[in-house]
């Protein structure tokens, strides 16, 4: 058991490893090779896990000790129970899709070695976040991933939006991860442990307060890891990424880390449940927020990109409301149709030479037939139409905020979920359907691969039958851990009303989606009114950010530069400097090489030194009477 | 008469080592820097004898012995590195030998 525990979580590292012995030399297949079967092999041991922790055994070592002074003890303990079971699963099927992907996608690229390099380690750390059984290797994950990401976002480093993005990532994920680290001193203060389950078990003992306190810094580094609002900006810009990156962290990992978070952390959140539903508050609110700007987007992967932030938000609200099964279930379905959207999203940007305004393309269905049949597929299930996963996840999300009585976070959610179907297949009728105006500007589209198609298969199958086949084991086995509450709407004839009512809902935001865009007519006027043009502009929170943060920032950071560190620091070291040097020049005249002079010197110093003497030897003969007039001047 | 006791010995001491002193300074032939040397020590050696014989330990008298002899042992080596130089450049002005200079 052990053994295979180590085997899933140390083998992503191994990879990486051997990806880097060969980063700075040019592409070698064995690179991309190595580093996707150790993930497989990743993917073979949790799976065996997933079958003892179905069969209700849980696993928890502790590998080693880390620090150990005084009251603080933190070893690196890792624990494979229900939930991190489900994470790890996630995470290495996903990771090894992608993997195999990227082998073919970036065939072309002068850093293949580098990005499995990168890959690799993303992917042992987010192993090292989910496995983690405390909140010091769940930090040392969660800046691994942060660190990874920023890597894998400015891959192409030679492109200024490239390098700008990662920072802006890395920056933000900063801001938020001050709050992560003071909720976990916190926690350590207050309970005097950082391990799961002892810290969770002295909560309920501890003042209100202080729980409503721990929950609000843990969310808030929650929130940056998951880019909710107002801490999202960064997740449309990281899209200048390789797409294999965003497939596996900016939509199937890494931003679930801070669901997962708060899914982990439910005994806590459980306490306080107005934070409880401030989180789902604000879920909602992003998901509304998120599915709005995706509506007029002439990005490709920002569309994707903002609909994966608008599902993160329909998480939130699930885990917010207490349901953490049902936000961890959405949290898995998710990450399979949304990593499928993605990387059929990078087979269409290969054919269309980097081109991602879908307004350019159109009628794609003809040459890349498997994409549009996956992509589809994939939309159908975000959209949540009866039987693929998102039906099953989503409006059970839905579900829960009716039964939980909130009926303002459910009429968000329902609009939502017809904003969700509008622009997925905005997007999908804008790729693959109507008229071949790709060809005005010359591309020449070409389908993936063979074996790009059939490893992303995988992940088609699982958007189809992850909600279907996987819901009750899944129920059966999450809740020996999580909270055990199932949301039923008892009046049979309000639960048919509602999900017949939301499937057709659904169907006419697709219907209208295809009808609208089928043809790609731009419609000059809705372009220049005003909410669309707020739309556009992602409602000028990112000018907003550069206007109030960013240039007052930039300016404060020159004053002090010119004032400060040129005027001060700098001058004050150059003084030093300069006062060495001149020493040297002044005194060098000393040493001129005639004896003569040199005798001169040696008498002065005889002279000093003996006058030293003396005026020693006539502070140690009288030193009380020295001592007594030190004393009276104070000096002693 | 006038009693000749320590301190006048100690200030003939004082006179010869400011004599040979300024003698170390100022002289610029090699030679005459040789015999401010030799003043230097020997006034130090006048001081030893002195003091031994006041306080009645004749470890200092022994120390200037030695003294001697490490000032003859001093100038033959010396002037015989003289000799060698005033053979080879001509002159033994201090100024001239400056192939030390840093």
């Amino acid at each position: 058991m052990e053994m295979l525990l180590y085997t899933a979580l140390f083998s992503p590292l191994v990879g990486s490893l051997f990806a880097a012995l060969f980063s700075t030399s040019k592409k070698t297949l064995i690179a991309g090779v190595i580093p996707s079967a150790l993930l497989f092999l990743s993917f073979i041991s949790s799976a065996i896990l997933l079958t003892h922790v179905l069969n209700g055994e849980t696993v928890q070592v502790e590998m080693m000790t880390w620090m150990a002074t005084g009251n603080l003890y933190i070893p690196f303990g890792f624990a494979v129970d229900q939930v991190s079971v489900t994470m790890m699963m996630v995470v290495t099927i996903v990771s090894t899709v992608v993997h195999v992907y990227a082998i073919g996608y970036m065939d072309h690229d002068a850093g293949f070695n580098r990005f499995f390099a990168w890959l690799s380690a993303f992917v042992f750390s987010m192993l090292i976040l989910v496995m983690s059984d405390n909140f010091a290797g769940l930090f040392i994950g969660w800046e691994g991933v942060g660190l990874c990401s920023w890597g894998l976002i400015g891959f192409w480093f030679h492109k200024e939006v490239a390098t700008w993005a990662a920072n802006e990532a890395f920056i933000m994920n900063r801001i938020a991860d001050l709050a992560m680290l003071i909720g976990i001193f916190l926690v350590y203060w207050n309970t005097g442990t950082l391990q799961y389950t002892e810290a969770f078990a002295a909560m309920p003992y501890l003042d209100h307060s202080i729980v409503v306190m721990m929950g609000v810094f843990l969310f808030i580094g929650a929130m940056g890891k998951s880019a909710q609002f107002p801490l999202h900006t960064w997740l449309a810009d990281a899209m200048e990424g390789p797409t294999p990156v965003s497939a596996l962290i900016h939509a199937a990992t890494m931003v679930t880390a801070g669901v997962y978070l708060v899914v982990r952390a439910n005994p806590m959140y459980d306490l306080i449940p107005e934070v409880g539903i401030f989180i789902a508050s604000l879920g909602a609110f992003v998901a509304m927020f998120a599915a709005t700007m995706a509506l007029v987007n002439r990005d490709m992967k920002r569309i994707i990109a903002y609909s994966t932030l608008s599902q993160l938000g329909y998480m939130f609200v699930a885990a917010g409301l207490g349901a953490y099964w049902v936000a961890l279930f959405h949290l898995m379905a998710h990450a399979f149709f949304k990593a499928l959207l993605f990387l059929g999203a990078g087979n269409v940007m290969h054919a269309m030479d980097d081109e991602l305004d879908p307004f350019k393309m159109g009628g794609l269905k003809k040459s890349m037939k498997w994409t549009w049949i996956m992509m589809t597929l994939a939309s159908v299930a975000l959209a949540g139409i009866y039987p693929l996963a998102g039906f099953f996840s989503k409006d059970l999300i839905l579900e829960v905020a009716f039964v939980e009585h909130h009926y303002i976070l459910y009429t968000v959610l329902l609009l939502t979920a017809g904003l969700t179907a509008f622009y997925s297949f905005r997007l999908v009728a804008l790729i693959f359907h109507g008229e071949e105006r790709h060809l005005e500007h010359g591309f020449h589209p070409h389908e993936a691969y063979k074996f790009m198609l059939w490893f992303m298969a995988p992940l088609g199958v699982l958007a189809v039958i992850a909600g279907m086949v996987f819901k009750s084991p899944y129920f059966e086995m999450v809740t020996q851990l999580l909270p055990r509450t199932e949301y039923h709407i008892h009046n049979p004839v309000v639960f048919w009303i509602m999900t017949i009512g939301t499937q057709v809902f659904v169907i006419a935001a697709i219907a209208y989606a295809y009808s609208k865009y089928k043809n790609a007519k731009i419609d000059k006027k809705t372009e220049e009114g005003f909410f669309y043009q707020v739309l556009f502009n992602q409602y000028y929170i990112p000018q907003f950010y550069e206007e109030f943060f960013v240039k007052p920032y930039r300016e404060l950071s020159s004053i002090l530069w010119k004032q400060v560190d040129m005027k001060i620091v700098d001058a004050s070291v150059d003084g030093i400097a300069n006062i060495f040097y001149k020493t040297g020049v002044n005194t060098r005249g000393m040493s001129s090489g005639n004896l003569s002079t040199n005798l001169k010197w040696m008498v002065v110093g005889l002279v000093i030194l003996l006058a030293l003497a003396v005026v020693f030897a006539v502070i140690v003969q009288n030193g009380d009477a020295v001592i007594s007039v030190l004393h009276d001047l104070g000096a002693i | 008469m006038m009693e000749i006791g320590l301190s006048h010995y100690l200030i003939l001491t004082t006179i010869l080592f400011s004599i040979g002193l300024v003698g170390v300074m100022r002289r610029k032939n090699l030679l005459m820097l040789f015999f401010a040397t030799e003043i230097l020590l020997n006034s130090v050696n006048i001081g030893f004898a002195a003091i031994s014989y006041y306080i009645g330990d004749f470890t200092g008298q022994m120390f200037a012995f030695f003294i001697i002899a490490i000032a003859a042992s001093e100038v033959a080596v010396g002037l015989g590195l003289l000799i060698v130089w005033f053979k080879r450049t001509g002159n033994i002005d201090l100024d001239s030998m400056i192939s030390m200079k840093g």
